[in-house]
């Protein structure tokens, strides 16, 4: 059931090659393209005033110079995977001289902090739904929660947002004469000074997140269910089921200790992958209600042609669900007797 | 005279499908003495496992136990509460599975499996006693004892239905039901876990009824047989007897059809096919098939006589 160093060894050299391989083609992307992001900037400075072509020149041959991009291809693609092994992603073009990884650190919280939550909420109330609702043994009507999960787990996140904002914030506003309604956008009030030792930038920043987070939460609870519940239909059909029920165990260990343990396994994998693809699940729903978190940051970085933020953000999200599988690998064989890696 | 342990009155358990009600156990009547082995017998669709399920009273939708009784010393099983049922099973009444490839709980060690059943009936032992328990119960079994610390995909089939037969006897039952028990084993498996399964039932005195299909099997190692067809009852007697000089038609041409020694590979079978148990047949089930059938058998069912001390039948042409 241990897992021999050598599977480990294995696994992580392939964590390594996504590493790479990630970070060649974030490379080689921009080189593809059409569009020389530096003139791209430049253009987007001088037009947006300010700037004569003469100091135009000038500045581009200070960025190339600057991100190494008068060196040689081959020079760049060793700078660019060391820097990258060492976790430095580049500075931004648009708001030099920021770093990407400073971008990062100061978004990815705010995603985590939302959409992890919600992700492990729904998880967990999802599962435990479906479980029951699967068991043929449950009080029966829990069988009328199907039709409005499936319904939920249906409907695209941002969808639910936007009905959200209408009814919770925009109507709720008109409702209450302005007296109790949820916030529209953002993380948290211009008014509130970010300060993580205070209680009341916490009750703010949770006051705001409630919207965004009830709209992932509300669409993948469903999916949890209905994923949970067709397992749950399998496994109570199956042979140890029959014999646990055979032997008088009582319902309640038949349920936990057979059932659901059993139904566990391919959901606690999912939660993993989930969890490792939190950013990308979470961006149009950050992006409905303007969130300070980084599939929201993504968007920005896109819109402003700002190449190495936008694949600095990717990068970290492809390595998010290398990791995440990572994880799950290493966790399996303790959660799962019948799975070992190598003899 | 004594109460029989085991005592079946006109069972009926129906499957209620689209196409109408099937019939798969039918007004089956029958006593079981203590310490017995019985054999059932039938052809496949007969209702034999039907039988088994609904004992444990383990039968699920579209199936339902419409009438009768099964009264297990002296408590009619269908009376019971939930409750009262759930601690029957492993006390007093056990079931061997016949798929013993799956039966165990894959992600569950083997003697946490063993002690949830003793747990879940009460059980006054200690925890040390739990493990020496389930230890005996292993070696009970020809397992080795290390067993216990393992998980079910690291036993082979013939040592899973071996834990099986374990969990089977820890409360000590008074009746255990074997439902083609070596059906999923391979030839020379099925007789070790057989020959085990006499041993035990010898030894602690259980009453057992053993499923199957294989006749000259049964024979071997069962005091007494029945025979079902169809969802009925046919005929029940002890082995010898029924062996020596069966009565009903049914069993006449089943034991005839059995390849013997001296013309062997001569399998005859018995003609004709099994009627629906959606629309059984007026009058006795098998009139269809028999060789003997008169228009009474058209007509009436036969009952389920006693012709002798401690042998039935049901057919006219016995019983009129
Ligand atoms: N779940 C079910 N739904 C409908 N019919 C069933 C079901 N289980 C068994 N039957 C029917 O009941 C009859 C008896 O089946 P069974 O008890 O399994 O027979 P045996 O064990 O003797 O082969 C068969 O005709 C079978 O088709
Ligand atoms: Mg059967």
């Amino acid at each position: 059931m241990r897992i021999p160093l050598s599977y480990v060894l294995k696994r992580i050299g392939f964590l390594l090659m996504v590493m790479w391989t990630a970070a060649t083609i974030n490379f080689i992307l921009p080189h593809l393209s059409p569009k020389d992001p530096v003139a791209e900037q430049v253009q987007q400075k001088i037009s947006s005033g300010g700037l004569s072509a003469e100091s135009a020149q000038e500045m581009q041959e200070a960025l190339r110079t600057l991100y190494g991009l008068d060196k040689p291809l081959w020079q760049q693609y060793v700078k660019y995977l060391w820097n990258t092994f060492r976790f430095d992603l580049g500075r931004s073009i648009y708001s030099y001289p920021r770093e990407v990884m400073d971008i990062i650190g100061q978004t990815i919280w705010w995603t985590v902090g939302f959409g992890g939550t919600a992700t492990v909420l729904a998880f967990v109330i999802g599962t435990v739904l479906g479980a029951l609702v699967g068991w043929s043994k449950a009080p029966k009507f829990l069988s009328a929660l199907i039709p409005p999960l499936a319904m939920f787990s249906a409907v695209p996140s941002f969808i639910l947002a936007l009905v959200l904002i209408y009814f919770m914030s925009f109507k709720l506003q008109q409702w209450t004469g302005g007296a109790f309604y949820f916030p529209l956008r953002g993380g948290y009030s211009s008014e509130t000074i970010i300060n993580i030792a205070d209680l009341n930038f916490w009750k703010d920043v949770i006051w705001h997140s409630i919207l965004p987070a009830l709209s992932m939460l509300l669409v993948s609870t469903g999916g949890w269910a209905l994923g949970m519940r067709a397992m749950m239909v399998t496994v109570e059909g199956a042979d140890y089921i029959t014999f646990a029920e055979a032997k008088g165990l009582k319902n309640r260990r038949v349920f936990f200790r057979y059932a659901l343990r059993n139904c566990m396994l391919p959901q606690i994998t999912s939660l993993a992958m989930q969890l490792g693809t939190i950013v990308t699940s979470a961006t149009l729903v950050e992006s409905m209600f303007s969130y300070p978190g980084i599939g929201n940051r993504l968007g920005t970085a896109i819109s402003q042609f700002d190449y190495y933020t936008m694949y600095g953000i990717i990068f970290f999200l492809v390595m998010g669900i290398a990791v995440a599988t990572f994880i799950v690998d290493m966790i399996y064989p303790f959660l799962d007797p019948r799975i070992s890696y190598g003899s | 005279m004594t109460e029989a342990l085991l005592q079946i009155k006109d069972l009926r358990v129906y499957y209620h499908v689209d196409a109408g009600a099937v019939r798969a156990v039918d007004g089956v009547s029958f006593n079981l003495e203590a310490g017995i082995k019985l054999g059932l017998v039938g052809e496949s669709g007969s209702g034999k496992s039907t039988m088994a399920l609904a004992l444990m009273r383990m039968i699920k939708a579209p199936g339902k136990i419409e009438s009768g009784q099964m009264i297990l010393d002296g408590v009619d099983l269908l009376q019971l509460s939930e409750e009262k049922m759930r601690q029957t099973k492993l006390m007093k009444l056990s079931m061997i599975p016949q798929g013993a490839m799956n039966s165990l709980n894959p992600v569950m060690r083997i003697d946490k499996q063993m002690m949830d059943g003793l747990e879940d009936h009460n059980s006054l032992l200690s925890k040390e006693e739990l493990t020496a328990r389930i230890q005996e119960l292993l070696t009970a079994v020809d397992l080795d004892p290390k067993v216990a610390k393992m998980y079910p995909h690291e036993l082979s089939g013939g040592m899973k239905q071996r834990v099986c037969v374990a969990m089977a006897i820890s409360m000590e039952p008074d009746l255990i039901i074997a439902d083609e028990p070596t059906s999923a084993l391979d030839v020379v498996i099925q007789r070790q876990v057989m020959a085990m399964i006499n041993r035990l039932q010898e030894k602690l005195g259980l009453a057992l009824i053993l499923i199957g299909h294989d006749m000259g099997l049964m024979a071997q190692s069962v005091d007494r047989l029945a025979v079902m067809y169809a969802g009925r009852m046919m005929e029940i007697a002890d082995t010898k007897v029924i062996f020596g000089n069966p009565l009903h038609p049914y069993t006449q041409l089943l034991i005839s059809s059995l390849p013997v020694l001296e013309n062997k590979g001569v399998f005859s079978g018995i003609p004709g096919v099994t009627p629906s148990l959606l629309t059984p047949p007026p009058g006795c089930v098998f009139h269809t098939r028999c060789p003997k059938a008169r228009d009474v058998c058209r007509e009436r069912i036969p009952v389920f006589t006693e012709v002798e001390t401690g042998r039935w039948v049901a057919c006219h042409l016995i019983t009129a």
